[in-house]
């Protein structure tokens, strides 16, 4: 499609400087008010004219949003702080290195320095056919423009596809979900505090939607409870281009070893399926085992197990098992054996 | 503060009147006429800093008070460009993907025209007309540029000479490598990434000798 470089179409811009005013311009406008935080994800669907929000809520005025707070169980980290704010910050750095690397690895240092960390769990998904306004299941409509014969699909998902084949291309994601972490989120009705894994939602619940907000939602901040504070942290994205690309897979794994046992693990991926994926069936597999390459591989084999390739992406197969061995075994072995 | 005349309005009335200059000296003429009515209505808002809501902002753009008027869904890189005159900052893709458009907002890279100019009315803008000294002394970085000959066409230059300046705030003594990442957030298309590092290197230790000095 033709880049237009032309101005975005006219909108209201709101700019509230507390939670409480947000919350009441969120329910006064409703589904017409679309939430920016950064912008990086906004400003594509606007400049593309695909999204036409009359009433744009902007968050970046909003001080409580923001900012890294050690708490008595870990850390809470608000919606707002931009991500070059996580990988610099010395507690994250210390206590949580798995976020620190998976933000590291979010787009372009510009990005980074604008985009949140809020945001960047909420993204929209990247399948091109929906971002370029084709009337998908995922637009509202009655078709996979992805899952044809012909399709351009190599980025889409082998995993839980339902109708809809794209994927949630957080880098974070899967980093939070290791780490045990719980989001806070302010409803019309007051405030929920959930697992990571359940903010996000599949096409299977909601076709539409990428998480559980819903209008008038607000995802307030993340918390990461002391658990798996300096465990044994592994990260990996695989991607194109070593900048601005969003993985075409990503592994994140949290673990703990007595000697040379796996005492306790969480692990995720995520670019597979529509969201985040939190691989309990290898955690409880490897719990107990020894960390080894061997290990590795069962985790590996056992992960995709269920995967689905489409016309042009079945190289995510191999990639995912490749990744979940060497985030349980190491990197010392990386051929894969058989 | 007092405010100065943009610039472009001098250039526009000097007789050395070039076809650039003159382009230049219109677009900031035009805002110029366009918000005089708002300046005679509400003449006290002058030096005041503005509020949400307003569209007559007053922006800190290179250590000035720049004041223009400027629609809701208006980026940064727009209002610069064709508001007050900065046409040193370059559009390239206006979707966060080349870095051509690169400015600081509070010493920090941004990518300007993914920056809506509202949220910006409480910071402070440095473009790339605003890095050489009043005197004409040119940045130290820029002046790397030169003792390097970095650029072949240079449309990318005035975002990569500010995303190394933003780097090197933060990072002032970094190792190639490292500096190659700081500076990965803009593209060339000339592929003189080489040479453009090599710059910027000399770029960051004419900078340290200067804040040595």
């Amino acid at each position: 499609m033709a880049v237009i470089r032309d101005i975005m179409p006219a909108f209201q811009l709101l700019q509230p400087g507390t939670v409480a005013d947000a919350q009441k311009l969120l329910a006064q406008h409703d589904a017409d008010a679309w939430i920016m935080a950064g912008g990086m994800d906004s400003f594509d669907w606007l400049k593309d004219r695909i999204k036409r929000p009359k009433v744009l809520v902007d968050l970046s005025g909003i001080e409580e949003l923001r900012g890294i707070r050690a708490t008595a169980d870990g850390v809470e980290i608000g919606a707002m702080t931009r991500l070059s704010e996580v990988v610099g910050h010395p507690l994250i750095k210390e206590k949580y290195g798995l976020l620190a690397q998976a933000a590291e690895l979010v787009a372009s240092p510009q990005i980074r320095n604008q985009g949140t960390l809020g945001g960047n769990v909420s993204q929209d998904a990247r399948c091109w056919y929906y971002r370029a306004g084709w009337p998908c299941y995922r637009a509202g409509g009655n078709i996979c423009y992805a899952d044809t014969p012909v399709g351009r699909n190599r980025e889409h998902a082998i995993l839980h596809a339902e109708r809809c084949v794209a994927v949630n291309p957080s880098d974070t994601a899967p980093a939070l979900i290791a780490l045990d972490a719980k989001f806070v989120v302010q409803t019309p009705k007051g405030r929920q505090v959930m697992d990571a894994e359940h903010y996000f939602v599949g096409p299977e619940i909601d076709i539409t939607r990428m998480n559980i907000l819903r209008p008038g939602f607000l995802l307030m901040a993340i918390q990461i409870p002391s658990t798996w504070a300096g465990a044994q942290f592994y990260f990996e994205k695989m991607r194109d281009r070593n900048v601005w690309d969003f993985p075409l897979l990503n592994v994140a794994s949290a673990m703990k070893l007595s000697r040379s046992n796996i005492q306790d693990i969480r692990i995720a991926v995520n670019a597979a399926a529509a969201r985040p994926l939190r691989l309990k069936a290898v955690e409880d597999a490897v719990r107990g085992r020894e960390c080894s390459p061997a290990t590795g591989e069962a985790a590996g084999k056992l992960a995709v197990q269920g995967a689905v390739p489409l016309q042009f992406n079945a190289y995510k197969i191999p990639l995912m098992r490749n990744l979940v061995k060497r985030a349980i075994g190491g990197v010392q072995e990386a051929a894969w054996a058989s | 503060m007092k405010e100065e005349i943009p610039p472009s309005e001098r250039e526009a009335t000097s007789l050395r009147l070039s076809r650039r200059n003159f382009i230049k000296g219109v677009i900031g003429g035009g805002v110029a006429a366009s918000s005089a009515h708002y300046l005679f209505r509400a003449s006290s808002l002058l030096g005041e800093s503005s509020a949400p809501g307003d569209r007559l902002l007053t922006l800190n753009v290179n250590g000035q008070l720049r004041r223009a008027d400027v629609m809701k869904q208006e980026t940064l890189a727009w209002t610069l460009r064709y508001k007050l005159g900065l046409t040193g900052t370059k559009l390239g893709c206006d979707r966060a993907e080349c870095g051509a458009c690169t400015v600081l907002i509070d010493d920090v890279p941004h990518y300007s025209c993914s920056v809506l100019t509202h949220t910006v009315r409480n910071k402070k803008v440095v473009t790339i007309e605003g890095l050489a000294n009043p005197d004409g002394t040119l940045h130290p970085v820029q002046q790397g540029v030169i003792d390097e000959q970095g650029f072949q066409c240079a449309f990318c230059m005035s975002g990569f000479i500010l995303s190394a300046v933003g780097y090197l705030k933060t990072h002032p003594n970094p190792t190639r490598a490292e500096l190659a990442h700081g500076l990965s957030g803009n593209l060339c298309r000339c592929q003189d990434y080489d040479k453009i590092l090599t710059a910027m290197m000399r770029g960051a230790e004419n900078l340290r000798k200067v804040s040595r000095a």
